[in-house]
């Protein structure tokens, strides 16, 4: 493992009291995203990493998307469904519930994190195991599942492989597909080799960092873990309401293992989750794959019904979380970061994110989608929720490849408005109404520009204070002599054109004098 | 044809040459072109930072001064994108404000989109012997989808020899307010814009938004690159007899 | 926790306050304007150019060269002894002499000592090369595919669908269902795709028409 990232914390991260103590790292107590970011920006390593990846990705995506001449018709009826969905989600949980429980399952559910993390420590309590199987669960991360049951001496054991490579460096997630996406290959090899023994079978001596060689190590390190555990907790990609049907999308197979071997099966669903129909999954289907791994269909899917006697658990749990999505449905523009499917394109497309990696975003969510999703489910009362809108440039890249068409510019200005309605942030504030103020009167407009130009031999190449964050990297261009409406007023209107045209002479523009 | 002028805040006071080169380009192709005084800014940098009411007032102020016009022209991407785009989302449905953005926003047009799209032209009979790289800007290339127009325009050229640039669609790192507010990505962003921009070879940059070409410009500068930035507009009124100095 | 239940509804619908009360869930229009299907082409043809994209061996036969085929597969694999649904057609064993274990709730250390298994499908997808199976006829539990390494997958011409869309209406979702497009694999590390993790590492398919 490279030293300077030896704590397994997010860059720039404040080590927060019981860290240490509790054995995992956390996302609590992380410093605002741009400073966060700075320090993610210096560490050439991860960027290096990170440009890579997301790279490849990129352009996996464009060339299974691009197959596709009906993708932007299939992505407006996935923005549908989802908000037919939302506009009636409690309609179709209580259907989700129902036939949930018609197929053998049983469904519990969570206000919050804490009642989730009691109700599936309670489960695997009951079970009387005290070692579970973990299928990859952005919903579980969310809620710190594995922390609670840690405190309640239950192991959890991660198998997605990325999500293996976090847990034994004792690091963070920085993304939602590809957790360690900011490691690579040579890190992954030395976390395998001096972390693996004390979780389970080491790693091979001789282990090389070829990732088939990586690969191998982890399938021989899980093995037995699936072929003996007896619980297994997962997630789901979808939640079909009017089948009561789970959806689990993997590559690895550490998801079938986990969903079939284990003789009881715990799912921790956000809310959200629910598709209407069996049939809407011909949508969800086509657009997921393509826009997550960049693939035509990833490995495995996974779909299972209450219980089925004789093939694979026999009990069955689904635990239906809220943790702060009716806040997120309550707000009618804010509603659509709700349709998210947890595809990863927007982060593997984000100029942003490919700089400062996912810690920087202090949240299980990163990237354009957590900048929006954070702060909605936690609340823009702290300085790092707030800073998150801001974790944008609004270039629209991450809209243009949302497969939902979640349009996170939108929601991230609306979410600046939240944030600059609260106390605080007066200096900000008195220059924005300054300018509003100069800027709503042509003559205060004038006055200034002339003002401007008349000190325009004063301006220094770096400024000092807050206007230092444009001046450290950049020159400010030279203020001129004179504004363009000074200049207008005394030839403007007078340099009239040859001969006033009213479009009927495009032979004498086409071609015209050179 | 008469085309209403909306400079913008930021050509207005920090980049005269463009709204100069504006004027003499149109004027060369035959039409009038009109400057109602009393505009000021689009209100962009005050909906972006979520000073929404402030953009309120100057999205009234805009939809006055120019709710008699036949075509606005706003020579800058983000701006043209944010009357598009951003107005019919400020008003109330079915307020004044919403009505008259809706009467007005479709003739609102960036430099390209009205020489290609209203005027109907491609090639405008400038004369600029030297390398270009053009940038297509964010909100130009996304919002606007101004997809090769600019292009075309610049192909048209005479003398002109256009390079591509790697990562052509990536972000600059300007934002407004972001340069400032997470000044080390913007930074990094520029920079690799910046990279890209110098491999190209070339001696000009050149984009539709003088606002992103303010944050590349400065940052090849501070780096001593020795490439210039020009705006789409001043390369196209540059002629053999007035030509247009990189 | 039961009191949750109500809670967290009543908070969804005073979320859904904008929502008009006589809205039904069918008033919120989805366009179904999408393809039912992408022309492209023979699917048999199109499915084997999808699997061994995804690095599947494949090959085509007919009825009568199944056994043949099937026996040959095994024999190149090297495997002694493979298992197979109790219900799987003898006549596919007739020409192998590798010793096949019909499943009969073997366990799972049973399973880990198999060389592979032998299966039949319910569906298989040309477009994104995907065979799907429902542990019908056929196919046996999910553990039979899951545990040994090696899978031999037979897929009748009669079987094949041009897209997802066509697969959907042939699938009953109260069995339990696998969607498989190639061997294991993961991106994991840096994005770069290898072949053969937990699931079984090599997929052999056999499409008889």
């Amino acid at each position: 493992m490279s030293p300077h990232r030896s704590t397994g914390r997010a860059p720039g991260a404040q080590p927060s009291s019981g860290e240490r103590a509790a054995g995992h790292a956390t996302f609590m107590g992380m410093p605002p995203f741009p400073e966060a970011a700075k320090s993610a920006v210096e560490d050439s390593q991860m960027r290096h990493n990170l440009r890579l990846a997301t790279g490849t990705i990129r352009g996996k995506r464009e060339a299974v998307v691009s197959e596709l001449d009906d993708w932007p018709d299939l992505r407006q009826a996935g923005k549908a469904i989802k908000d037919r969905t939302l506009r009636h989600l409690d309609t179709y949980l209580e259907q989700l519930e129902e036939a949930v429980t018609a197929a053998g399952g049983t469904v519990h559910w969570a206000a919050d994190a804490d009642e989730a993390n009691e109700i599936v420590t309670g489960l695997v309590q009951a079970t009387g195991e005290s070692d579970v199987v973990k299928v990859k669960s952005m919903a579980t991360q969310e809620i710190e599942l594995n922390e609670a049951l840690a405190q309640a001496g239950i192991t959890a054991y991660e198998t997605d492989l990325a999500e293996l490579i976090v847990q034994l460096s004792d690091d963070l997630p920085s993304h939602i597909l590809v957790p360690a996406i900011h490691r690579n290959r040579a890190e992954i090899r030395e976390i395998f080799r001096d972390r693996m023994a004390s979780w389970g079978v080491p790693a091979p001596e001789e282990l090389s960092d070829d990732p088939r060689a990586l690969a191998e190590a982890a399938r021989v390190h899980l093995r037995e873990r699936f072929l003996n555990t007896k619980v297994a907790i997962s997630g789901a990609n979808f939640a079909v309401a009017d089948t009561g049907s789970m959806v689990v999308l993997e590559s690895e197979g550490n998801g079938r293992m986990c969903l079939t071997l284990p003789q009881t099966l715990i799912s921790v669903v956000g809310i959200e989750k629910i598709v209407p129909t069996w049939s809407d999954l011909e949508v969800f289907l086509q657009l997921l794959p393509r826009s997550s791994t960049g693939e035509r269909m990833n490995p495995y899917t996974s779909t299972w019904t209450g219980v089925t006697p004789g093939d694979g658990p026999q009990e069955f749990h689904v635990v239906l979380l809220d943790n702060g999505r009716t806040d997120v449905l309550a707000d009618t523009v804010g509603r659509q970061a709700l349709r998210c499917i947890r595809c990863s394109a927007c982060l593997n497309t984000c100029p942003v994110y490919e700089r400062t990696g996912g810690h920087a975003y202090g949240s299980v969510y990163p990237g354009p989608i957590g900048a929006i999703l954070t702060p909605q489910l936690r609340g823009t009362a702290s300085e790092t929720e707030a800073s998150l809108p801001y974790a944008s440039s609004l270039c629209g890249a991450c809209y243009e490849v949302c497969p939902v068409a979640i349009d996170i510019p939108e929601v991230l200005v609306h979410l600046r408005e939240e944030v600059v309605a609260r106390p605080g942030h007066r200096a900000e504030k008195a220059a924005m109404g300054a300018a509003g103020w100069l800027l709503n009167g042509e003559h205060r407009l004038d006055t200034a520009q002339r003002a401007a130009s008349a000190a325009r031999s004063l301006v220094p190449r770096r400024m000092p204070g807050p206007a230092s964050a444009w001046t450290d990297t950049r020159d400010i261009p030279e203020v001129p002599e004179e504004s363009f409406r000074s200049w207008w007023r005394r030839e403007g209107a007078a340099e009239a054109p040859e001969h006033t045209g009213d479009g009927g002479d495009e032979d004498a523009q086409e071609g015209g004098r050179r | 044809m008469r085309i209403a002028l909306f400079v913008t805040c930021v050509n207005d006071t920090l980049y005269p040459r463009t709204g100069q080169a504006v004027v003499r380009l149109l004027h060369r192709l035959g039409h009038e072109v009109v400057f109602p005084p009393s505009q000021t800014c689009c209100g962009q940098m005050h909906y972006n930072s979520g000073y929404r009411r402030e953009a309120q007032k100057l999205a009234v102020r805009f939809v006055e001064t120019f709710a008699d016009a036949d075509v606005v022209l706003a020579p800058s991407g983000s701006c043209a994108a944010m009357v598009r785009d951003n107005y019919p989302r400020l008003g109330e449905p079915g307020s004044r404000l919403d009505r008259a953005v809706a009467d007005l926003a479709p003739r609102v047009y960036d430099l390209s989109e009205l020489l290609v799209d209203v005027l109907g032209v491609t090639d405008v009979g400038a004369y600029f012997p030297h390398t270009v790289a053009y940038h297509p800007t964010c909100h130009g290339l996304r919002l606007l989808k101004l997809g090769d127009r600019p292009y075309r325009l610049l192909s048209n050229v005479g003398g002109i020899d256009l390079r591509e640039l790697e990562g052509a669609t990536e972000c600059c790192g300007f934002g407004g307010t972001f340069a400032v507010k997470n000044p080390d990505v913007s930074a990094a962003m520029g920079s690799d814009k910046a990279r890209n921009a110098v491999a190209t070879g070339a001696e000009v940059l050149c984009a539709v938004d003088n606002s992103c070409l303010m944050h590349i410009g400065g940052t090849l500068q501070r780096q001593r690159a020795g490439m210039k930035t020009l705006h789409l507009a001043e390369i196209l009124a540059s002629t053999e007899q007035e030509p247009a100095t990189p | 926790m039961s009191g949750s239940r109500e809670r967290v509804l009543a908070r969804v619908r005073a979320a859904l306050a904008d929502v008009p009360r006589d809205e039904a869930p069918q008033d919120v229009a989805v366009p179904r304007d999408y393809s039912p299907a992408h022309d492209r082409g023979e699917a048999a043809e199109l499915l084997v150019d999808r699997l061994e994209d995804y690095k599947a061996l494949v090959h085509r036969t007919s009825p009568e060269g199944l056994a043949g085929d099937i026996a040959r597969a095994l024999a190149r694999r090297g495997t002694h002894r493979v298992a197979a649904p109790a219900d799987a057609p003898a006549d596919w064993f007739g020409s192998t002499e590798v010793e096949v274990v019909r499943d009969g709730g073997l366990d799972i250390a049973g399973l880990d000592g198999m060389d592979g298994v032998v299966t039949g499908c319910a569906a298989a997808i040309a477009e994104t090369g995907t065979i799907v199976l429902d542990a019908g006829e056929a196919q046996g539990r999910r553990a039979l595919t899951l545990i040994p390494d090696y899978h031999l997958c037979v897929v009748r011409g009669d079987q094949i669908v041009a897209g997802v869309p066509q697969a959907l209406p042939r699938l009953d979702p109260r069995r339990p269902l696998t969607w498989i497009s190639g061997p294991s694999a993961t991106s994991d590390i840096e994005l770069d795709r290898v072949e053969g993790v937990h699931g079984p590492r090599t997929l052999e398919v056999m499409i008889v028409d």
